[in-house]
């Protein structure tokens, strides 16, 4: 299992871990978790199940087991995939804390950074993409 | 890979990046207050990145994969094209009930359409789900 696949599906089982411990700390019999409201919290764990856990999941095994690209780049660029992996992770992050801060008590300096956690996420998801779109070929 | 997992992985992969792009347009709405009405198209993010991404994904990969008969020949592949065909035109009913607003019966037609294709998979899949040796 190359070494990418293995940190991408690692951070994607923590990423359930943590998904599910939120959606407890969110669930109607808990009014609320460190005195935020749950409706601030409940799309976080929403996104650390479905992009953190699922779409990292498949990015890794996308990455370990879809057909070759050629002898000399057998799973397209790497940098690519890394940049993936890393702008995923660090705009989930970014947006698991300065969404439900904002949501708490608005403030000003964290609208640039919240907006720039979904600039990451979206440029992971086309990162992704150019590099399968050319490992998916017909025989 | 066969002509049919081309063509699921690559709509799933277009419907990932626009997904995540409607998304990120969500966010940002919600972080500035810009363009509040990008909120009609939460169902169409969700659809997107549920359906078009994950359960395409899962389909195209699924006929690619899953044992084939004698001969190497996958039964009834008619029925798996129904399915990325009813799946697509569901998303896109789906999509076109919020660009259009107001329109609650396209939303609801495009997810009989998903439905359709997903249960025509079902009946491609079925048989492929086999002990080895068997069929």
């Amino acid at each position: 299992m190359p070494r990418l696949t293995r940190a991408l599906i690692r951070a994607s089982l923590i990423y359930l871990l943590a998904g599910l411990l939120l959606a407890i700390g969110t669930s109607p019999g808990l009014r609320s978790l460190a005195g935020l409201p749950s409706a601030a919290l409940r799309p976080i764990s929403i996104h650390l199940i479905t992009v953190g856990w699922l779409t990292q999941l498949i990015m890794g095994v996308i990455h370990w087991m879809f057909p070759r690209r050629s002898q000399e780049q057998p799973r397209g660029s790497q940098a690519l995939v890394w940049f993936a992996f890393v702008a995923l992770n660090s705009g989930l992050i970014l947006r698991a804390v300065l969404e439900p801060a904002i949501s708490l008590a608005y403030d000003s300096r964290l609208v640039w950074p919240l907006a720039a956690s979904a600039i990451l996420q979206f440029l992971a998801a086309l990162a992704l993409t150019l590099n399968t779109w050319t490992r998916v070929r017909p025989r | 890979m066969p002509k049919l997992t081309v063509l699921a992985v690559r709509l799933a992969l277009i419907n990932l990046t626009t997904g995540f792009g409607l998304g990120a347009l969500l966010l940002i709405s919600k972080a500035t207050g810009w363009i509040p009405r990008v909120w009609v198209y939460l169902p169409v993010h969700m659809d997107m990145l549920a359906i078009g991404w994950m359960a395409q994904l899962a389909v195209g990969v699924a006929f690619w994969i899953l044992p084939r008969y004698r001969g190497g020949h996958r039964p009834h592949p008619e029925f798996a094209w129904i399915a990325i065909v009813a799946l697509n035109a569901g998303l896109g009913l789906v999509a076109a009930s919020a660009v259009l607003g107001d329109q609650p019966q396209l939303a609801v037609l495009g997810r009989i359409s998903q439905a359709a294709g997903m249960a025509a998979f079902a009946v491609h899949a079925w048989p492929r789900v086999k002990a080895p040796g068997s069929g």
